[in-house]
């Protein structure tokens, strides 16, 4: 058993998923302040201060006042988290009200 | 075609359109797709949607000067350039002249986490960014249905869709969107049900190994349209549609006379040749001579300095020049100074229509006066009969809308009925030739006769014609007991002729000589008279002249006879004559 535990953190390692020390980089683009961007910043900002305190970095951005960032990320759906860091990158869209979803794009299930 | 044009623009006065400088597509939707409104294109994959909604935009920015955006759902814009340079389209300029905007719009599915509830503002955003950084008028959005792939929540895409078309109507840009066909949809997501002003149908279809592009307008609200498929063609100068029932009778007919090349032929069909802008079909069996004729009337259009456009299809034009100037006519240098243009290929390698099309473009590319088709029945191997009859209404009807002379040549087989040509196009052609061959004594000779020709007397004669090194060359007309002669008969005819002729000239001649013998005889026997009469004359003279000296002699005699007997008997004697009486009184 011993064996096989070092076996899966090893390829845990090997594929690069998130140490408990690993940053989060992560980019919220949103269209001015509409229920649904403020409904998705609440529920971002609540997963990160519960999970990834002090080792996140949230960017809120309004597509409205920076319409050459949404060419630039290639955003169409709005609200969109995009996952920066670390990869691979993911995108979150909608108002992540879907909690089991969120964290699952976020790498962030618990493990079983 | 301008004429009806004009009609549908008349009848819907204030209806304004974009025109797409799409040949042939402005032509059937009377001007071009509804400004300020989406047009769907829907079609197969690989029919040509995406080069249409390009040539669109393309041909909005270059000719019309109407900026605008392309947003790509499935081709980066590199790719879009690379894809469209071979049709002469430079995307990047366009882009550095502020013409036209690209965006690329990529939705991964394998990267996309759906969380709740969305929209696609983000689509907006960029749209309405790229409209207004160049003031675009025109947008295609290809092909937008894509999202549906990318995102799962079809109830938002369908909201978010109907939106979208109509802030596009709102933003006042003239949009193609397009969409992908299928399940016997119009398109797989229903987008036909936003996009209601116009929907265009391109279609690829392959009947029997040939395949062929259509185009359709299924619907055009507000505007009377043509419903017909057309065939189109994409090229190296992108799209030509063709629009062909929009042609009709109203061709003017024109009364100048052009000749056939072969001065005897000319002479056959009331001494001029064919009327200009005329179609003349030359019908007959193998080898009988068509090919021939046809070079004649295209070296004297060249020679009057006219362009001529051979289509040829089934010699390559090597061939034909070859065989030509086997019979002394040389087409090359006409070919050299650009006169002459041969399109040799294959009736086999297109559909009908991509026939049609393509004779289409190359003559309003080219801009002839004269168009050879040879042979023309050869394009029914690729259609029905029905089919090739059709297209020939429609391309007669074309060339002769252009004022262009056509020759067409037809191959009737053997064991048809001669006065019939393989495509039933005889009703359609204003002077039709007929070359056959005449089967007797053991040989084969070539004739040919004017089986109709309207608006001009022509002969009712059958010619016999040989090919000779100076061309096709009409020989007289010999008629025996059989009806014409030809070949050795008419040899035979024509050596016993000049026997006679030969004979009768030798009787003439031999008059002519007996007539100069007897006239110098003549002329020898009045001088021989003459000689006669003058020698009897001499004699004459002498004798008178004799006595007249005697006379004289004598009177001397008696005179000198008188002064010896003393005067007055000399008086008394000489008294009776005159002499003796003058001569006493000059002796007073």
């Amino acid at each position: 058993m011993r064996a096989n535990s070092d076996a899966t953190r090893a390829f845990e390692s090997a594929v690069g998923a998130p140490s408990p020390e690993q940053r989060y980089a992560l980019r919220l683009y949103v269209t001015g302040m509409t229920p649904r961007s403020t409904e998705a910043f609440a529920s971002i900002k609540a997963i990160c201060e519960e999970r990834l305190q002090g080792r996140y970095e949230l960017t809120v951005i309004d597509i409205y006042q920076n319409p050459q960032l949404a060419i630039d990320e290639q955003i169409v759906a709005v609200p969109t988290l995009v996952k920066v860091l670390p990869p691979p990158l993911r995108r979150l869209v909608g108002d992540l009200s879907n909690m089991e979803r969120v964290l699952s794009g976020l790498d962030l299930r618990r493990k079983p | 075609m301008t004429q009806i044009d004009h009609q549908q623009t008349s009848n819907n006065p204030g209806f304004a359109k974009a025109p797409t400088g799409i040949q042939g597509l402005d032509e059937i939707t009377g001007g071009g797709l509804p400004r300020g409104r989406p047009t769907l294109v829907c079609g197969g994959a690989g029919c040509g949607k995406t080069l249409l909604a390009m040539e669109f935009l393309v041909r909005g920015a270059t000719q019309f000067g109407e900026p605008g955006v392309f947003m790509s759902f499935e081709e980066s814009a590199t790719e879009l350039t690379q894809n469209v340079r071979s049709l002469g389209f430079d995307l990047d300029d366009l882009v550095q002249k502020k013409m036209l905007a690209i965006d690329f719009v990529r939705v991964e599915r394998n990267e996309i986490e759906e969380t709740g509830e969305y929209d696609l503002e983000g689509l907006f955003v960029r749209l309405n960014f790229a409209i207004d950084s160049i003031g675009a008028k025109r947008v295609v959005l290809d092909t937008i249905e894509t999202l549906f792939g990318g995102l799962s929540n079809v109830s938002i895409l369908r909201g978010e869709l109907r939106r979208l078309f109509r802030w596009l109507k709102d933003k006042g840009v003239t949009a193609v969107i397009t969409g992908e066909s299928g399940d016997g949809a119009l398109t797989r997501h229903s987008l036909e049900e936003y996009v209601s002003d116009c929907v265009i149908v391109l279609d690829h279809r392959v009947t029997e190994q040939m395949s062929t592009r259509r185009l359709r307008i299924v619907k055009y609200r507000g505007t009377s349209h043509e419903t017909n498929e057309y065939p189109f063609l994409i090229d190296a100068d992108g799209i030509s549609v063709l629009p062909v029932t929009s042609l009709g009778l109203q061709h003017t007919a024109s009364t100048t006379r052009i000749s056939s090349g072969i001065p005897r032929l000319d002479a056959m069909l009331g001494g001029d040749g064919y009327f200009r802008g005329s179609t003349v079909l030359m019908s007959g069996t193998a080898g009988s001579g068509k090919s021939s004729i046809a070079a004649h009337f295209v070296a004297a259009a060249c020679q009057r300095g006219e362009r001529c456009l051979y289509f040829a299809f089934e010699e390559s034009p090597g061939q034909i020049l070859r065989n030509m100037r086997s019979i002394g006519i040389d087409l090359e240098p006409w070919m050299q100074q650009g006169l002459l243009h041969f399109h040799a290929s294959r009736a086999a390698i297109h559909g009908l229509e991509m026939h049609l099309a393509t004779i289409h473009k190359l003559v309003r590319k080219f801009q002839p006066r004269v168009v050879v088709m040879d042979p023309v029945g050869s394009l029914t191997s690729v259609g029905t009969s029905q089919d090739a009859n059709v297209m020939l209404t429609r391309l007669i009807d074309f060339l002769k809308m252009q004022g262009i002379t056509a020759m067409l040549t037809s191959l009737t087989s053997g064991d048809a009925a001669l006065e019939q040509t393989s495509t039933n196009v005889s009703m359609l052609v204003d002077t039709w030739l007929l070359l056959r061959d005449l089967e007797l004594d053991g040989e084969r000779n070539r004739v040919m006769y004017v089986l109709k020709s309207r608006g001009m007397a022509h002969s009712n004669q059958l010619r016999e014609f040989l090919l000779t090194d100076q061309g096709v060359e009409l020989q007289n007309v010999y008629l025996g007991a059989e009806g014409v002669l030809t070949g050795s008969a008419r040899q035979t005819r024509e050596a016993t002729e000049k026997a006679a002729r030969l004979l009768r000239h030798q009787e003439v001649e031999a008059k002519q000589r007996e007539r100069v013998l007897k006239r110098e005889a003549q002329e020898a026997r009045i001088i021989a008279l003459q000689k006669e009469f003058e020698a009897e004359e001499e004699v004459a003279k002498r004798d008178i002249d004799q006595e007249q000296s005697r006379e004289e002699t004598n009177r001397q005699d008696r005179d000198r006879m008188g002064i010896s007997r003393q005067g007055d008997k000399v008086l008394k004697e000489a008294e009776p004559s005159a002499r003796s009486h003058e001569t006493p009184r000059s002796r007073k």
